[in-house]
C-alpha cells in the first residue's frame, strides 16, 4: 500500500497523486489512441457514444455531484446544443464557430433556467427541470423554421477547418470526441480544485453554512446550470454529428433519465463515475442483442453437450431469446438496475472499486462501516 | 361565450382527472415526505387489473372494481416494503430516482404481461353526449365526465376527513415532520408508511378505472402522472383541496390554451404554469409557507 505524505497544500491538490497515475492513465491514453485503428466501426461506434454520454455525465457530475442540484431537463439542453449545431450548419458557419456557440447558447440557456431553479431544493427542482424538458421538446416541434418540427433535420458532415472533413464513423470524429471528453474532465477537475469548485461544494454540504460562510448562494447555483448547460450542449453538437440526424423524439423524458443513470451507475463521489457509467449505459443495447441472438443458441449447446434432451435445450433456447426480445425488455431492465444502484450500491461503479481497493489495501482489518452513509430521520426536507 | 363555459366544463372535467392524480402524490408526500414518481404508473396497473376482473374474467363492474381496488392496496404496500423502506433516511433524491426506476419497470412489465394495445372496460356510465347526459342550461355533460368529478369531489372529502379528524391521519401528518419524534411519540412509523402506500395505490386504482373510458386503458397512460405534478404544485404540495383546486385550474388553463392559442401551446400550458408558480409562489396556493431552520 501506498501511503502518501502530504506536507503541503499544493500535494493536496495536485491532480496526479503520486507516479502510479502517470502509469496507469497512460496505458489507458495509449489504448484509447490505438482504438480506432484496432476496433471495428461497431465497436468505434460505441465507444464514440460512450464519450459522448460521459461529456453529460461529466456535466452531471459539476451540477449534481459538486452543487448538489438535481436536473432531469440534461436531454433539453442536449437537444438545444444538437439544434443549434444543425441550423448554424445550415446556414453556412464554419464548425469552428458554432461549435463554442452551441456551448455559449446553451449556457446561457442553462442560466435562465437557474432562475426559477434558485429558489428550489429537492423535488421541486426535480420537477422544474422535468417541466424545462417538456418545453424545450415542444418548441423543437413546433419551430419548423429552425428545427423542421417532427419531420427532424439532417447535420452534415463536420468540416473541421475548410477542406478537412471528419466522418462520423472515421478515427477522426473519434479523436475529436475523445478530446472534447478529455478537457471537459481536466476543466470539471480544475473545477473542483478551485475557490468556485468548494463553493459549489460547501452549497452540496450545507446551504446554510455556505451561505453563513459568505458564499453567495444564488450566484455560484447559476454558476453551475450555466457550466453544467455549456458542457451538454458541446456533447449535444457531437451528438448531432455522429447521428447526422435529429428530431424532437430522440430527446425525451426518458434519455434524461439516461443521463441521470449515467451518474447514479458510475458513482456521485468522483469524475470517474461518469465515464463508467457512460460505458455501462451505453453497452446495455448490445447486451440485450446479445441476450436475444447468441446466448440462446450457445445455452443450447452447452445443454446439448452435457447430454439434456433436444426438445428441452431447444425450449430453454427460444425462451431466453424471447426474454431478450420481449417488447419494453430494455424499459424494465432499466428500472431493475435503477432500483439496484438505489438501494445496495449508492456510490455506484466507482465507488464499488474504491471499496474493493481499500479493501485489498488494508486487507485484514477493512471495516465495511467506512463506507457506510449515513441515516437521518429528523430531519424534514419541507422545513429547510 | 357559449364556447368559453363549454370549454371551462371540459376543462374541469379533464382537471378533475388530474387532480385525482395529484391527489395521491399529495397522500404519499404529506404522510411521509416522500414523492412518488410512479403514481401514473400504479393508474395504469389499476386500469390493468380492472379490465382483468372486469373484462377477461367477466365479473361485475362494481364487484371487479372493489377487487381492483384491493389488489391495487395490496400492492402498494408491497413496494413501500420491497423498493422505499430500504432507502428510507437517504436522501429524498435517491426515493425519486427508485420510485422512477419503478416506473419503468412497472409499465414494461404491464406491456409484456398485458400487451401494449388500447384496452377498454364496460362501465355502466355513458360516454356520448346525445343520451344520458347531464343537462344544465345549453350545457351537455357526459356521464362518465359527471362520475369522474362526484368521485374526485368525494374521495377528496373523505381523506381530508381523514386527515384532519382521525387519530391515524394525525398520526401520519406527525410522522412527515419528524420520523423519529413521532416513532417516540408511540406512532408506528411503518405501519403509517405501509398504510399509506396502499391507500395511494387505492386512490391511484380509483382514478385509473375511472379515466378507463376516456384515455383507454394502456402502458402510456402512466405518463398522465406527469401532467399531475403542475397541479400539485399548484395547489401547494401536501394540501389535499390543493390537489383538487390545483388539477382544476391546470384542466381549465389546459382546456382554453387548446381552443384560443396556436396548436402546441395545449401540451405545454400546464408546464409553463408549473415554472411560474415555483419561480413566484413555490409554496402553491394551499401550501404551508415554511420558515427556514438550520
Amino acid at each position: 500500500m501506498r501511503f502518501v505524505f502530504k506536507t503541503d497544500y499544493d500535494q493536496d491538490i495536485r491532480l496526479l497523486k503520486h507516479s502510479g497515475y502517470w502509469w496507469s492513465y497512460g496505458v489507458l491514453a495509449a489504448i484509447l489512441a490505438l482504438a480506432p485503428f484496432v476496433l471495428g466501426g461497431y465497436l468505434l461506434s460505441q465507444l464514440v457514444f460512450v464519450f459522448i454520454y460521459a461529456i453529460v455525465g461529466v456535466s452531471l457530475t459539476v451540477l449534481t455531484g459538486y452543487t448538489g442540484q438535481v436536473s432531469l431537463g440534461h436531454a433539453a439542453f442536449l437537444a438545444i446544443g444538437a439544434y443549434t449545431a444543425g441550423f448554424l450548419q445550415s446556414l453556412g458557419v464554419p464548425f469552428i464557430v458554432y461549435f463554442p456557440a452551441a456551448a455559449i447558447l446553451t449556457g446561457a440557456v442553462g442560466m435562465l433556467l437557474a432562475i426559477p431553479a434558485l429558489r428550489l431544493t429537492g423535488i421541486y427542482l426535480v420537477i422544474a427541470t422535468i417541466a424545462f424538458g417538456f418545453i424545450v421538446e415542444e418548441v423543437a416541434a413546433r419551430w419548423e423554421s429552425v428545427t423542421h418540427g417532427n419531420e427532424g433535420m439532417r447535420v452534415r458532415t463536420v468540416e473541421l477547418i475548410a477542406g478537412i472533413r471528419l466522418p462520423r464513423d472515421d478515427a477522426g470524429f473519434y479523436f475529436l470526441c475523445l478530446g472534447t471528453l478529455v478537457v471537459m474532465i481536466v476543466l470539471a477537475l480544475n473545477l473542483a480544485r478551485s475557490p468556485t469548485g468548494r463553493a459549489f461544494m460547501a452549497i452540496r454540504d450545507s446551504e446554510t453554512a455556505a451561505k453563513s460562510m459568505g458564499v453567495n448562494l444564488s450566484r455560484y447555483k447559476v454558476k453551475s446550470f450555466t457550466i453544467s448547460a455549456a458542457m451538454t450542449g458541446l456533447a449535444g453538437v457531437l451528438f448531432a454529428h455522429k447521428l447526422s440526424f435529429i428530431s424532437p423524439e430522440m430527446f425525451t423524458l426518458v434519455l434524461s433519465l439516461e443521463f441521470i443513470m449515467v451518474i447514479i451507475i458510475g458513482g456521485i463521489i468522483g469524475l470517474h463515475g461518469a465515464v463508467l457509467g457512460a460505458i455501462f449505459i451505453v453497452m446495455i443495447d448490445p447486451f440485450l442483442t446479445l441476450l436475444k441472438d447468441d446466448v440462446p443458441t450457445l445455452v443450447s449447446s452447452i445443454m446439448l453437450a452435457f447430454g439434456a434432451a433436444q426438445e428441452t435445450a431447444a425450449s430453454v433456447a427460444s425462451s431466453i431469446g424471447n426474454i431478450g426480445a420481449a417488447p419494453g425488455m430494455k424499459g424494465a431492465l432499466y428500472g431493475l438496475i435503477i432500483i439496484f444502484f438505489i438501494i445496495f450500491e449508492p456510490y455506484g461503479l466507482y465507488g464499488r472499486w474504491l471499496k474493493v481497493k481499500l479493501y485489498f489495501q488494508l486487507f485484514p482489518l477493512y471495516k465495511k462501516a467506512t463506507f457506510k452513509r449515513q441515516k437521518t430521520y429528523v430531519k424534514s426536507e419541507r422545513n429547510r | 361565450m357559449f364556447d368559453f363555459v363549454q370549454q371551462l366544463v371540459n376543462g374541469i372535467a379533464v382537471g378533475c382527472i388530474y387532480g385525482l392524480i395529484a391527489l395521491g402524490f399529495v397522500l404519499i408526500y404529506k404522510a411521509t415526505e416522500v414523492v412518488n414518481f410512479a403514481q401514473g404508473e400504479l393508474m395504469m396497473l389499476g386500469g390493468f387489473f380492472a379490465f382483468t376482473f372486469m373484462t377477461l374474467l367477466g365479473l361485475n363492474y362494481w364487484v371487479g372494481f372493489l377487487l381492483a381496488v384491493m389488489v391495487m392496496a395490496l400492492m402498494g404496500s408491497a413496494i413501500e416494503r420491497v423498493v422505499v423502506r430500504p432507502i428510507l433516511g437517504y436522501p429524498q433524491f435517491s426515493i425519486v430516482m427508485a420510485t422512477i426506476g419503478l416506473g419503468f419497470f412497472a409499465r414494461s412489465v404491464a406491456g409484456m404481461i398485458w400487451s401494449t394495445d388500447d384496452l377498454t372496460i364496460d362501465t355502466p356510465f355513458s360516454q356520448s353526449v346525445t343520451e344520458n347526459v347531464v343537462r344544465i342550461g345549453g350545457l351537455v355533460i357526459a356521464d362518465d365526465k359527471v362520475s369522474i368529478i362526484v368521485a374526485t369531489v368525494l374521495l377528496c372529502l373523505v381523506l381530508y376527513f381523514f386527515f384532519s379528524r382521525t387519530r391515524m391521519g394525525v398520526a401520519m401528518q406527525a410522522t412527515s415532520q419528524n420520523m423519529l419524534a413521532a416513532y417516540y411519540m408511540g406512532i408506528p412509523v411503518k405501519r403509517v408508511f405501509s398504510l399509506i402506500w396502499a391507500i395511494s395505490a387505492a386512490v391511484a386504482c380509483f382514478a385509473g378505472i375511472l379515466l378507463a373510458p376516456s384515455t383507454l386503458i394502456h402502458t402510456n397512460v402512466g405518463f398522465l402522472g406527469l401532467k399531475a405534478f403542475p397541479a400539485a404544485v399548484l395547489g401547494g404540495f401536501g394540501s389535499i383541496p390543493g390537489a383538487l383546486v390545483g388539477g382544476i385550474i391546470i384542466g381549465v388553463i389546459e382546456a382554453l390554451a387548446g381552443f384560443y392559442l396556436p396548436q402546441g401551446f395545449k401540451d405545454v400550458a400546464a408546464y409553463i404554469v408549473l415554472l411560474l408558480v415555483l419561480m413566484f409562489k413555490p409554496e402553491g396556493l394551499f401550501g404551508l409557507k415554511m420558515r427556514k431552520k438550520v
